[in-house]
């Protein structure tokens, strides 16, 4: 059965917004606890350009389905199934080394996908997002990649410690490329780009960084999927009950 | 004519609406406003905010309705992206009520793009000097990032060139 526009353009920025929500959410634990005060005012500041992208892209998606009140009731009131973001992103943020690594993966990949919105898209209020979105995420990866060149360039422990961090994520990697039928459609549409699309790009630059760094690319395959479908992790559970929790104790409460 | 005459109306009552986070600038030191417009009997006012997740945003937003109520308008707020937003539309002003409060000004275009490396330095408000270092890509707020000074030794944010 064909599905309609308005379904698929939802359920399209529903992604993006869950990947921004739950890593903004992720980066947002580092809050008082970074190595440096200036790591300390950089990770939240992240967190919030994150957060900020999911709130801008689910009011999006109230526009063109109106069964949810605003963006405060996707972000916090649904159920673990009905998130659609990568297992990538809801991952326990391990240490400092792992959390800009997994930043510097997503940003770069984001910043991608933003150009390529922003060259071409049918729906015209996410074209217009992707113009500076596209500023933004490639401010995130820049910043990373100078931590991944550091530390994976560092000491022998900092090294090793990089090195382990890559091995920690190489499972997760297979998703963030993986077409389905779902992003086809949408690359049919010419809604979003198809996510392996961008692939030697990311590649290409990761590939930049990580020889500065002395770090081995990662081989990825398909090993770990279920996100898009709302097939979680453990780690999730937790993450969304910190989440939701004022919303669910105070039901409707706003600023 | 009249429409004309109201959007000036709009714009006077805004003329001097300020930051919440930089409140010695105006939004018009931003260039954050962006157009005002009446479309059938409702006040359009058009934003472009500096960073999409920028905390202050909704402050901002209920200033203007606030501040134009005020003078009898009704508006409602639009958020613009494209263009987006870029540091060269702070006005010359802006420019240097920023400077006078310690916070160093965004480098122009022209001088990001140019291969002279003299004029990409960052200058230091407090003792002017050319020698300055990087010390985060961040700085107190998500438009600035955080420079020390070589010379004088203090600490300083830079506005980022977007």
């Amino acid at each position: 059965m064909q599905k309609r526009m308005s379904d698929i353009v939802f359920e399209g920025l529903l992604r993006i917004a869950d990947d921004n929500l739950i890593l903004g959410h992720r980066t947002s634990e580092w809050c008082g606890h970074a190595p440096t005060l200036e790591e300390d005012l950089a990770l939240p500041n992240i967190a919030l350009d994150l957060i900020g992208h999911a709130q801008a892209l689910y009011a999006l998606a109230c526009e063109v389905k109106t069964e949810y009140k605003n963006e405060d009731a996707l972000a916090f009131l649904r159920l673990e199934h009905e998130y659609k973001n990568l297992l990538l992103v809801e991952q326990e943020n391990g240490h400092f080394g792992n959390t800009v690594l997994r930043l510097f993966y997503f940003s770069t990949f984001m910043k991608y996908f933003w150009s390529s919105v922003k060259e071409q898209c049918c729906f015209e209020k996410l074209k217009n997002f992707s113009e500076k979105a596209v500023l933004e995420t490639s401010y995130h990866s820049q910043y990373a990649s100078q931590w991944v060149v550091t530390l994976g360039d560092g000491t022998e422990d900092s090294n090793k410690k990089m090195s382990d961090a890559v091995l920690k994520l190489e499972p997760f990697l297979g998703e963030l490329f993986n077409n389905d039928d779902f992003t086809k459609e949408c690359f049919q549409k010419k809604f979003l780009p198809e996510p392996l699309s961008l692939f030697d790009k990311w590649k290409a630059e990761v590939k930049l960084v990580f020889t500065k760094a002395n770090l081995d690319l990662p081989y990825i395959t398909l090993k770990k999927r279920g996100g898009r479908k709302g097939e979680h992790s453990e780690a999730f559970g937790y993450l969304l009950t910190d989440l939701q929790y004022m919303q669910r104790t105070f039901p409707n409460s706003s600023w | 004519m009249t429409m004309r005459k109201n959007t000036e109306k709009a714009w006077d009552a805004l003329r001097e609406l300020t930051d919440p986070e930089l409140p010695f600038l105006t939004l018009n030191d931003l260039g954050v406003i962006r157009d005002i417009k009446i479309r059938q009997d409702n006040y359009i006012v058009t934003i472009a905010p500096t960073y999409i997740g920028c905390p202050a945003l909704s402050v901002i937003e209920d200033r203007i309705t606030s501040e134009l109520k005020k003078v009898g308008i009704e508006a409602s707020i639009e958020k613009s992206f494209s263009p987006p937003w870029s540091s060269d539309w702070i006005s010359e002003s802006g420019r240097k009520k920023m400077e006078e409060f310690g916070i160093s000004p965004p480098l122009l275009k022209d001088r990001r793009s140019s291969g002279d490396a003299v004029s990409k330095k960052v200058k230091c408000p407090q003792c002017l000097s050319s020698e300055t270092e990087k010390v985060s890509e961040f700085g107190s707020t998500a438009c600035k990032s955080l420079y020390r000074c070589l010379d004088c030794k203090e600490p300083f944010d830079h506005f980022k060139c977007v």
